[in-house]
C-alpha cells in the first residue's frame, strides 16, 4: 500500500471495511477526483454522519473531518462553509443516512442550491446496522425487516435532488468508476449543491443473501445500467440528471442586508 | 462619556443583544414562539455585522449548523423553545462530546407535547440537565430580568468559549416579552477559545479544569472530530472500556470542577431569614414582591439562582441552616426543589410551590399567603 499513488491522503489504514465492500472504490473514485480538479487537499473538509460509507473520510483521510450524529451531515456541513466559504465541503454518506434520516435535510440544501459537493453511497440497505430495508431498498427485496420481501417502493434519490434545484446530479455505479471519477471532477468545479449517487455493492449485507459474490454484484450493476434517455423501468439509470450553472446559496446570501 | 448605556429591551432582545455584544456571529434557527423575537433581531442585525444568519428547515439542522460553524471558527447561537429544545438535544449530545462551544437559548412555555404556545413555564429545567442520552453535563444559566437575559448571555457565550462547551440558557415567556430598563456596558468582555500551540491534542488535557485546545479547520490540522468515543486525537474506539471512561470523566470534570466559577446567584438576606424561598426565572421577581409584603410579619430570605446547573450549593445550605422552613415556588410539578430538598439536608423544611398552565404567573400575594400559611 506504501507505493501506491493515494497513499498520502490516508490517516489509518487498513481501512474497516468488509472484503469486496464498494467503499474502497468510492474512496480513490474522490481522491483522485480531487486531483484532477486541482483542489487543495488540506483546504478540504470532510463531513458524514452515521453509516458505513460515513467511515470513507473519517478516519481513513488524512483531512479535517467531521463525523457526527446520523443523518445530520448535510447541516453540519453547510456550517461550516457558511463560515468558511473558502473551504471545499464535502459530505459522503450512504443512502440511509442522506435520503433516509436525513432526507429533509437533503432536500432543503439542494433547495437552497447549498455549496457542498455530497457523495452519496447507495448499497440498498441499512447495511451497518444488519441490512435492513431502507428508502433505496428494491421492491420484494428480503431484508431482516422485511423477511417476508420489502413491500414498499424505492425513492429515486438523484431525480429527487435534480428536482429540488441543485446545481449537478449524477449517479454512476462501482461499476463505473471512470465516469464517476469524470463526474465528480465536474461537481467540484461548480458552484451551488452537487449531489453525486454510487450504486454499489454490498457483499455482507445485499450480496449474501442474493448469493452474489462482489464481482458478480459489480457485473450485474453494469449490465444493469443505463444512461438517462435510454434506460427502460426494470434498469438502473445512469448519467447525469442536472447540470445548471444558478448562483449557489453563498451568492443568494451576498449583499443580504448590506444595502 | 459614561461607559454604561441605558436601553428599554424585552427580555428577548435583551438576550440577543448580549449576544452580539460577547461576539456571538453565527445564528441557524427555527421559529417558534415565544423565542422568535430573538432570531428575527439576529436576522436584522448579523447581516450588517458581518455575521451569518440562515434559518434551517428544522432545530436538528440548526443545531448542527452551529456544530459546523463553531468548527470553523465562528461563535454561535439558536433559540428556541420546548418542543425545538427537544429536537435540539441529539445535537447538543454531539456537542458535548466533541466539545464544540455554541449557546443554546430555551424560551420556556407550557408543555409537554405542543402545550401551549404562547404560554410562560419552566418544564425544561430537568430537561435541560439531563435531555441527552449517556453521561453528561451542560451549563444552563437563567435569567430573572431583561437585564439579566442580556448580562447572562455575555456570561454564557463567554463560558461556551472557555470551556469548549455547549451551554444552555433557559428564559421563559413572561421575561421574553417584558420590556424593562437594561443597563449596558459600552466595552464587555469577550473569551476566546484556546488555540492549539503547534502539536498539542485536541481532545486530551493534562490539566481536568481546562478544555483541550480547538484547532480551526482548513489551517492543515486534519483535525479529526467525531461524537463516538475517541482517544485525545480524535480516532474512534467503539469498543474500549478505558478510552470511554477517560474521555466521559473528563467530559465531566471541565465543567464540574469549574463549578464555582460558574456559580451566579443573588442572595437577599438569607442569614437574617425565617423562612426562605429559592426561585429562578421570572418567579424571582414574585419571590422579591413576595417579601415586600410580609414586611414586619415574617423575615424572608431569597435565593435567586442563575446557574442552574451545575447547582450552587453553598448558598442553599447557608440558607438552609438560618431558615426553618424553605419554599420553592416554580413553574412546574416541582423540579429544583428535590435538589434543594438534598441539598438543605435535614436542616429546614423543604416544601414546594406549583403551578401550571396558562402562563399565569406565581403571584406575589399567592407566593406571600403560602409563606404565612407554612409559617404557621
Amino acid at each position: 500500500m506504501k507505493g501506491h499513488p493515494l497513499h498520502k491522503y490516508f490517516r489509518a489504514l487498513p481501512t474497516a471495511f468488509c472484503p469486496g465492500c464498494g467503499n474502497g472504490l468510492v474512496a480513490g473514485a474522490i481522491l483522485r477526483a480531487l486531483e484532477k480538479a486541482g483542489t487543495d487537499f488540506q483546504k478540504t473538509v470532510f463531513v458524514s454522519g452515521i453509516g458505513c460509507a460515513a467511515w470513507i473520510p473519517s478516519p481513513h483521510f488524512l483531512a479535517d473531518s467531521l463525523h457526527v450524529a446520523h443523518g445530520r451531515a448535510i447541516p453540519t456541513a453547510l456550517g461550516v462553509k457558511l463560515r468558511r466559504p473558502e473551504l471545499t465541503v464535502i459530505v459522503v454518506g450512504g443512502d440511509g443516512d442522506l435520503a433516509g434520516i436525513g432526507g429533509n435535510h437533503l432536500l432543503h440544501a439542494a433547495r437552497r442550491n447549498a455549496d457542498l459537493l455530497v457523495v452519496m453511497v447507495n448499497n440498498l440497505v441499512y447495511a451497518m446496522t444488519g441490512g435492513q430495508v431502507g428508502p433505496t431498498t428494491p421492491k420484494d427485496l428480503p431484508t431482516p425487516t422485511t423477511p417476508y420481501g420489502n413491500p414498499e417502493r424505492p425513492l429515486d434519490v438523484a431525480r429527487v435532488v435534480a428536482a429540488a434545484g441543485a446545481n449537478y446530479v449524477a449517479r454512476w455505479t462501482t461499476a463505473h468508476l471512470g465516469e464517476l471519477e469524470k463526474a465528480l471532477v465536474k461537481a467540484l468545479k461548480k458552484e451551488g449543491f452537487r449531489f453525486v449517487e454510487v450504486v454499489s455493492q454490498c457483499p455482507a449485507r445485499v450480496g449474501g443473501r442474493l448469493a452474489m459474490t462482489p464481482v458478480e454484484a459489480m457485473r450485474w450493476l453494469r449490465a444493469r445500467a443505463k444512461v438517462v434517455g435510454q434506460a427502460g423501468p426494470e434498469d438502473l439509470e445512469v448519467g447525469e440528471f442536472a447540470n445548471r450553472e444558478n448562483p449557489g446559496l453563498l451568492q443568494a446570501l451576498k449583499g443580504v442586508g448590506r444595502g | 462619556m459614561s461607559s454604561k448605556e441605558k436601553r428599554f429591551w424585552s427580555g428577548n432582545i435583551a438576550l440577543a443583544e448580549g449576544a452580539l455584544a460577547a461576539g456571538v456571529d453565527f445564528y441557524a434557527g427555527y421559529p417558534i414562539t415565544p423565542s422568535s423575537e430573538i432570531m428575527e433581531h439576529m436576522a436584522r442585525e448579523l447581516p450588517k455585522r458581518g455575521g451569518v444568519f440562515l434559518q434551517a428547515e428544522d432545530e436538528i439542522a440548526s443545531i448542527f449548523m452551529l456544530i459546523g460553524a463553531s468548527w470553523a471558527d465562528a461563535k454561535p447561537m439558536t433559540a428556541t423553545s420546548g418542543p425545538g429544545f427537544s429536537l435540539m438535544q441529539e445535537g447538543l449530545g454531539i456537542a458535548v462530546m466533541t466539545e464544540t462551544p455554541l449557546l443554546v437559548v430555551d424560551v420556556m412555555r407550557v408543555g409537554p407535547g405542543t402545550g401551549q404556545a404562547s404560554k410562560a413555564a419552566q418544564g425544561d429545567l430537568l430537561q435541560a440537565r439531563w435531555g441527552r442520552h449517556g453521561d453528561q453535563i451542560i451549563p444552563v444559566f437563567a435569567p430573572s430580568s431583561a437585564q439579566d437575559c442580556f448580562d447572562l448571555a455575555i456570561f454564557a457565550v463567554n463560558t461556551a468559549e472557555k470551556l469548549r462547551t455547549p451551554v444552555i440558557l433557559l428564559s421563559d415567556e413572561l421575561l421574553a416579552h417584558t420590556w424593562e430598563a437594561v443597563e449596558v456596558l459600552k466595552e464587555v468582555e469577550r473569551a476566546e477559545r484556546r488555540r492549539p500551540a503547534g502539536k498539542e491534542p485536541p481532545f486530551g488535557s493534562e490539566d481536568p479544569r481546562l478544555p483541550p485546545p480547538m484547532p480551526r479547520l482548513g489551517e492543515g490540522h486534519a483535525v479529526l472530530v467525531t461524537g463516538s468515543t475517541h482517544d485525545p486525537w480524535g480516532f474512534r474506539y467503539t469498543s474500549d472500556p478505558e478510552v470511554h471512561r477517560a474521555l466521559v470523566h473528563r467530559l465531566w470534570e471541565k465543567i464540574w470542577l469549574n463549578k464555582e466559577e460558574l456559580a451566579r446567584f443573588e442572595a437577599v438576606d438569607l442569614e437574617e431569614a425565617e423562612v426562605g424561598i429559592v426561585a429562578y426565572g421570572s418567579v424571582a421577581r414574585s419571590a422579591l414582591a413576595a417579601r415586600k409584603i410580609l414586611s414586619g410579619k415574617v423575615r424572608v430570605g431569597i435565593l435567586i439562582l442563575k446557574t442552574l446547573w451545575p447547582l450552587p450549593e453553598e448558598p442553599i445550605r447557608e440558607l438552609a441552616r438560618a431558615a426553618k422552613i424553605i419554599l420553592v415556588p416554580e413553574m412546574n410539578l416541582g423540579q429544583l426543589v428535590w435538589d434543594v430538598e438534598r441539598i438543605a439536608g435535614g436542616s429546614a423544611k423543604v416544601v414546594p410551590f406549583s403551578k401550571v398552565g396558562g402562563g399565569v404567573p406565581i403571584y406575589p400575594e399567592e407566593l406571600a399567603q403560602k409563606v404565612l400559611e407554612v409559617w404557621g
